[in-house]
Order: structure tokens, then sequence, then C-alpha cells
């Protein structure tokens, strides 16, 4: 086949979104993992899909990778429909699941190669473009090594570059960094930011709030197979967190009923009380404003041994704000819709 | 260009190249864990060696009317490659677990290039076995005795056989999704179409409604047909129906694994 390194003939279609979805239903049984998904995700930007386990993250991203069909509603990868034109699709994007695809009694090489060949390349652009790609995710001392021997961030890595061989326009990252050590996980996002800036459309699902606030243009939330809010990481933190967070840390634990009732004082539909920690945070529209009223009223209710800080809100309050419920108590009921995946055996 | 080459259309162009490409990952695999391949030839040595030596000697005099290893061997080529081929299911089920599969499904190839490389790279695995059996057996005394030309045949049916085996495990594989289910489920129903056959024992000395089964069982025909290459007498008359049950178990087992590959979710 005649193959020119260079050449970006992509039959994307103009003026589409790069990843588009549209009513998106599927169900497992009697759990409804997507209950009409809409996304549109424009190119060259990054779009996080945002919410804990089993809020149809994957089933969503398996579809748009046509290893999925839906039940009912349409996607799109660069203008082409997946159930009509898989193939076509398939040669467009690239997947990097939550766990390293890779095979480890090859070397990082060979899988990269093998990679290149599948998508078919050529046998000689394959080979350069595992070099650069090892080069690049400084895995070449480690190249010719079995992947057997190989880290959980070099697997991590290894399986990213695997799905960059072809050059592929759109990207699909399901959880990149889940379970991957701090100094790996910020490796990976200087990748996945400069592969944007390169032109590249990414969609990547995580349950970590910070690494969509860090990486995402846009951020679509979603819960129980539904978006529940969409935006900017700005938008998303002034729609459903309020301006700032008043947060008061109490030395004595027994006076955090107290001082929640303190709090409630300046608006109590958003405030929330965590007696364990002795904590509560109130979001609030001026917190400079309002702070010497909260010091006073504390005061005049005997507790005076606390700290008290502003702060912007982070996602996790948004998520808190938007579900009614925190991230890690959503994470524990949501295993119960995760069912379907763990009796595949696929889930570790 | 490049997109032009992936267009559904001329996927099937790539079935070749795809499958070479499968071929060659899953011979590494053999490759670089020589322990696999050793200890799983340890077993059919050992087995080869207790069937001549514990039964031989009770089954010759009184049923069959040559030396047992002479009996056993061509029929114990088929049974290395049905127990060989449940080993391709377990092998399918480990990369559906780690995700491999789902890595090949997002890829521009051939929908049947997983499938395929995988059971070529297994009657390559056949192709070994089978001549080192070959090379025990006659190390404990048994000899072609149909000429060069037709042992090479015998190989090649044996191999062929286990091929079209591999295919049915394969589709196993693809079902059960789990290597631990694989490994049950790949095994169970090979016994009785192994020990009910022609291999072992005569089918004459089976009880009528066993023999039924057995006359018709693929094991049995095709041990029929090995004897005949390895040691004279009726070829032809078994080779068709051995052929009839390869062609039929492919054309229906890789239509069903390829099904299964395109649709796993």
């Amino acid at each position: 086949m005649d193959q020119d390194p260079d050449s970006t003939t992509i039959p994307t279609q103009q003026g589409r979104p790069a990843i588009f979805a549209e009513g998106l239903k599927k169900a497992f049984g009697k759990v409804k993992a997507l209950d009409g998904v809409d996304v549109s995700v424009q190119p060259g930007t990054i779009m996080a899909m945002l919410g804990p386990n089993g809020a149809g993250k994957t089933t969503f991203v398996r579809i748009l990778a046509t290893l999925m069909r839906p039940d009912a509603g349409r996607a799109e990868v660069a203008g082409h429909d997946v159930l009509k034109e898989p193939q076509v699709v398939r040669s467009l994007i690239g997947l990097t699941g939550q766990y390293a695809a890779v095979d480890e009694n090859l070397t990082g090489r060979e899988n990269l190669e093998m990679v290149g060949r599948l998508y078919h390349i050529g046998g000689s652009l394959a080979r350069t473009r595992a070099k650069e790609l090892l080069d690049r995710f400084e895995l070449s001392d480690a190249a010719d090594r079995r992947v057997r021997t190989y880290s959980g961030g070099m697997r991590r890595r290894l399986d990213l570059a695997a799905s960059l061989v072809a050059r592929p326009p759109v990207l699909f990252l399901d959880e990149p960094t889940s379970g991957l050590d701090p100094r790996s996980r910020q490796a990976l996002w200087d990748i996945i930011t400069s592969l944007v800036k390169e032109g590249t459309t990414v969609l990547l699902t995580t349950q970590y709030l910070e690494e969509a606030d860090r990486l995402a243009d846009y951020i679509a939330v979603i819960d129980h197979g539904h978006v529940i809010e969409e935006g900017t990481s700005q938008y998303l933190k002034e729609c459903c967190g309020g301006d700032v967070l008043v947060q008061l840390r109490l030395s004595d634990r027994t006076q955090t009923a107290i001082a929640g009732e303190v709090l409630s004082t300046f608006g109590d539909d958003k405030l929330q009380i965590d007696e364990r920690a002795g904590q509560v945070s109130l979001p609030v529209v001026d917190g400079t404003a309002i702070l010497p009223e909260v010091v006073r009223r504390l005061d005049s209710r005997g507790i005076t041994r606390y700290d008290v800080s502003l702060r912007q809100p982070t996602l996790d309050d948004v998520f808190l704000a938007l579900t009614g419920r925190p991230v890690e108590e959503v994470q524990a009921e949501g295993t119960a819709g995760e069912v379907h995946q763990q009796g595949r055996g696929r889930k570790r | 260009m490049s997109m032009a080459t992936a267009s559904p259309s001329s996927s099937l162009a790539w079935t070749v190249p795809d499958t070479m490409v499968i071929t060659w990952r899953t011979i590494l695999r053999f490759i670089r864990l020589p322990q696999l391949l050793v200890l799983s030839t340890i077993q059919p040595v050992m087995l080869l060696l207790l069937f001549t030596y514990v039964f031989g000697g009770a089954i010759s005099t009184q049923a069959v009317p040559m030396k047992y290893i002479q009996f056993l061997l061509p029929g114990f080529l088929v049974q290395i490659v049905v127990f060989g081929s449940t080993q391709t299911s377990v092998g399918l089920a480990e990369d559906l677990s780690r995700g491999i599969i789902d890595r090949f499904r997002s890829l521009p190839m051939s929908r049947a290039a997983v499938l395929a490389g995988r059971t070529l790279a297994d009657a390559l695995r056949y192709t070994f076995l089978a001549v080192l059996m070959v090379g025990v057996g006659y190390a404990i005394g048994f000899r072609f005795e149909n000429g060069f030309g037709f042992a090479v045949g015998a190989i090649m049916l044996s191999v062929l056989f286990g091929f079209a085996f591999s295919w049915i495990s394969a589709f196993i594989g693809m079902s059960v999704k789990d290597v631990e289910t694989a490994q049950v489920a790949g095994f169970i129903w090979v016994f009785p179409l192994v020990f009910a056959s022609s291999m072992f024992v005569p089918v004459e000395s089976m009880p009528g409604w066993l023999q039924a089964f057995a006359k018709i069982n693929p094991v049995t025909v095709t041990t029929d047909a090995m004897r005949g290459l390895c040691l004279g007498g009726p070829i032809w008359m078994h080779l068709w129906k051995s052929l009839t049950w390869i062609g039929g178990i492919l054309v229906v087992f890789l239509t069903l694994a390829v099904n299964r590959y395109r649709r796993i979710a």
C-alpha cells in the first residue's frame, strides 16, 4: 500500500463534531447503564466524562469505540456512524482502557509494531512510529524487554502509545490513570495535554475530579446513565458550588453540630456537616463579607478553637451539590450497577 | 489513502496479513514460555508410555491383532490434537480477560484474524507435538508400515483434525469469557469423544448402544483413517468420512466463533 507518513487524509466531515452521541441507551438486564446520553465534542478539544463507578462511562466509551451496540440512539465519530461504518470509525480512533491491554509476552517495541500493522499503516511506518513513541514515552531503555517485566506505570504508557501508533484524530481514554502513582499520573497528563495541542480530540472518562479539572476543556458529569450537568470546569464550579466555600475545622469535634447550626443561619441548602472529621462547610456568594459575622456568632456560642478557611470549590463540591451525595458514597452504591462488568471478569 | 484501505469492503483482503500478525504473536508466546510447551508435552508422553505398558499387554492378547503400540499410536496422535485444542479456548479467554481482545476489536483489522491467527498457531503446535509423539513411539517400537508419503499424510490429517477442533474450542473461549470456566468447559465434552471411539480399544468390544455412537464419532473415523495411512489397509472409506467431519466442523464453528467475536460485548 502506498503510504505517506505525513498524510492527513482523514474522511472527517466538515462541521461535524469529532464525537457525537444522541439519545444513547444501553441496558444490562435491569440495570440501565446509559439512559439517553447526548454528547458532542468539538475537534481538537478534550472532554472529560466525570462520574463514579457504574455511572455508565465505560459503556459509553465501548459504544463509541464500536465494541458494543447501543439499544437505542445514534453515535458518530468524525461524522461516521459507529453502527453503519464501524471499520472507518476504527481507523479514526485510538482506545486505551482501564487496564493495560498489551501482550505480556511481547516486548514493548513488538507490541507497538503489531498494533501498527493491524492499523494497516505498513511495516516500515509501524517500525518508525514505534521507535518515536518509545522515545516520547520514555520507554526506549525497556523497548526490547518483555512487557511482563514492566511496572504498572510503564504498561499504561505503552498502552497509550499503542493507541497512538496510527496517529488517530480521535482518542478514547477510559480511566487512563486509575491505580497509577502520582508521578506516572502526572506523566500521562502531560502526554495527553500535548496530544490535544497537536490537534487530537480526546474523550476521557475519570472518577478523579482533579483530573477532569486539570485536563478538560469541557466536562460532562454523569450519574446513573444520565448527563446531569455539563460545561467548563469554571462554569460547573460557579453554577453548582457557590463562589467560595466557608470551611470550619473544629478542635473539639463535639461542637460540630453547634457550629453547623451557626453556619446554617447564612443559608442552609448546601450545608455540609462531617461530625467524624469535625468539619462544617457552606458555599456562599461573598465569603470575605460574612466571615467576621461567622466568627462573632461562633464566639457567642462558646466556640473559640477552630480553623476557618475560605476556598475555591472543587469538583468534589460540585458533584456533591449535583447529586446530593459525596463521591465516596456514590462510589459504594455504584458497585451495584457494575455487576455486569464484573460478571464478565474484566474489571480488576 | 490509508483510510480507503480500511473500508469495510476491503477488510476481507486484510484477513490474510492480519492473521499472519496474530499467528506470529501467538507463536512468540510458545517460544517465550518454553516451560508451558515442555509441560504440555510431558503429559502426552507419559500417557503414551502408560497406555502402552499398563494396558498394552492385556488388550493386545485379546482383541487387537497386532502389537498394541501399532494399534495405539495412530489414534494417539488424534487424541493429542483433540486435547491440545482445548488450549485454544483458554488462550482466547485469557486475551479476553486482559482486554487484549478489546484492543483488537477496536482496530480496523479483519474480524476473523484474531481467531484464525490463534487456531493456525495452534495447528503449528500440533505439528510439533505429533512429530514428537512419533519420535517417542519409534523409541518404544512403533513403525510406519505404509511408506513415507502416507506417514506425512497421517500427520497432516491429525493436524487438520486438531485445527477443526480448535475452532470448536475458539467458540467456547469466546462464549465463556473467563479463563477458569474455559479450562473446565473446554475439557468435559472431549472425554466421551476420545474414549467412546476406536482409539484405545476396538469399537466391537463396546455395548451396542455405545457402538452406535462410537461408529459415527469423528474421532473414530479419523483414527481409522490414521491407521490406514500409518499401517496400510483401507484408507478412503474412512478418510472421506473424516474429511467430511472436518469440513462440517470448520464451516459451522468458524461461522459461530467469528460471529461471537463480532458481537461479544
